[in-house]
């Protein structure tokens, strides 16, 4: 999401408008989507919380969970997002700077609602969190590598980790198996794979190889290459348990 | 009383406005209290909650809602915490509850491909009769989101397999409650809604 507007761009550059936040979120929950998260791309970078307006008026329209992520960094923050009608909210740079977040947002809202997302990427033959990737021009690295990140996000509370392999985004030759493989084996809650689907077997393959427990995606879906019914057939024929 | 169809127990929790939005997609007027009187002159009722068992039940007691919300007689349906709330107790933070439902509320054991938070679809098995649950079968799939439950038991009119069979729709007379989360459940949910509305 970028100005009322929701974008997507290839491993977080060179952002594209791809259609109206109302508009797409409609069509995904007709189309069978089973949940929806929305990322304020920008919010952390600029220094400020994700804007609520159109929270309220996606509640509204939802009948499906949905996420709301981008500039969290308070209690008060996540309670106006949460008040407004989202089931759960994600944070990312925020935590990274403060990771007492976690903590005091599970203890509020429960684990239930605290998903924490990292942004992954390989660098020294390790995987190392990014801070503010929503701007190409602020991201940086945290100075932590993931997999240790994501076992204190999770002794302090995470009860939900998204795996953003930021190599494989955008570019839909597939999720990251292996780094999600290795994830999978540290992480005892819920972990959503995220980052580089193309096609419906790159979604067997994290449910079926990496033991994922969801998958996300956006460009696949935003560019209308693979529909969510089509998909969700094929992970059934693939023996992945899925929602009619 | 404003004429509201249904009145929200305000347990402190932060998700009431899903509820309130999923009340209105149905045609239904719905009012946020925690006015003991306002809760007792209500048609009928939702008990929402996030959060811990303990700190909603502390809320209810410091609005002087727990007699009020005991000697209802009029339909009330428990949501999630808000199920929860109806057993004698939860093992979250070792907190006595409303006593409504018999049984206690505990932690979710985790185990091979079942991580807790409990957080996904689930279909639900159905175990008896129950008019929350007309129009709905095994097939239909419900969103949960919670790290407590209470276990399955004969009482149980419906049971989400987690791990353990555990008690996803339960009513002792007018007091109902379900563990997943209708106002996110799409269709199906939607019909467990309309269901409590006609009941």
């Amino acid at each position: 999401m970028r100005d009322g507007q929701v974008v997507k761009g290839v491993r977080f550059r060179d952002h594209r408008v791809v259609g109206d936040i109302l508009e797409l979120a409609r069509r995904y929950r007709d189309a069978g989507a089973d949940e929806l998260v929305f990322y304020d791309i920008t919010a952390s970078p600029e220094g400020r919380s994700v804007d609520r307006a159109w929270v309220g008026a996606v509640a509204r329209l939802l009948d499906i969970p949905f996420c709301v992520a981008g500039g969290i960094g308070s209690v008060a923050d996540a309670e106006a997002v949460l008040a407004a009608g989202a089931d759960k909210v994600s944070v990312n740079s925020p935590a990274l700077q403060r990771p007492e977040l976690i903590d005091e947002l599970a203890r509020r809202f429960g684990t239930q609602c605290v998903v924490v997302g990292i942004d992954s990427m390989a660098a020294d033959g390790d995987y190392r969190a990014q801070l503010n990737t929503g701007d190409a021009t602020r991201s940086r690295d945290s100075g932590r590598a993931s997999f240790d990140w994501m076992s204190e996000a999770q002794q302090r509370g995470a009860g939900e980790i998204v795996l953003n392999c930021m190599a494989a985004d955008g570019v839909r030759a597939g999720y990251d198996i292996e780094q999600l493989r290795s994830a999978r084996t540290l992480c005892t809650v819920p972990l959503v794979a995220s980052g580089g689907a193309g096609s419906a077997e790159h979604f067997a393959a994290a449910f079926n190889d990496a033991g994922v427990d969801a998958a996300l995606a956006a460009s696949v879906f935003h560019s209308a290459q693979l529909d969510i019914t089509t998909l969700k057939s094929y992970l059934r024929s693939q023996g992945v348990e899925v929602r009619t | 009383m404003s004429g509201a169809d249904v009145v929200i127990i305000n347990s402190g929790g932060a998700n009431l406005a899903s509820l309130r939005f999923a009340l209105e997609r149905l045609g239904a007027r719905s009012e946020v209290s925690a006015d003991p009187h306002v809760v007792s002159a209500a048609p009928r009722l939702l008990l929402p909650g996030v959060g811990a068992a303990a700190d909603a039940m502390a809320r209810l007691r410091a609005a002087g809602l727990i007699d009020a919300i005991r000697a209802l007689q009029q339909p009330l349906l428990g949501i999630c915490l808000g199920m929860q709330l109806l057993y004698e107790r939860s093992e979250e933070g070792a907190a006595p509850c409303l006593g409504l439902l018999e049984g206690e509320v505990q932690r979710i054991s985790p185990a091979a491909g079942r991580p807790v938070p409990h957080m996904g679809w689930n279909t639900c098995k159905l175990q008896r009769p129950d008019p929350l649950l007309a129009g709905l079968g095994d097939g239909d799939h419900f969103y949960f989101l919670h790290s407590y439950a209470a276990p399955a038991t004969e009482r149980s009119s419906a049971t989400v397999d987690y791990g353990a069979p555990l008690c996803a729709v339960s009513a002792r007379g007018n007091f109902h409650g379900v563990q997943f989360h209708p106002e996110r459940s799409g269709p199906a949910g939607a019909r467990v809604l309309r269901n409590f509305l006609e009941l």
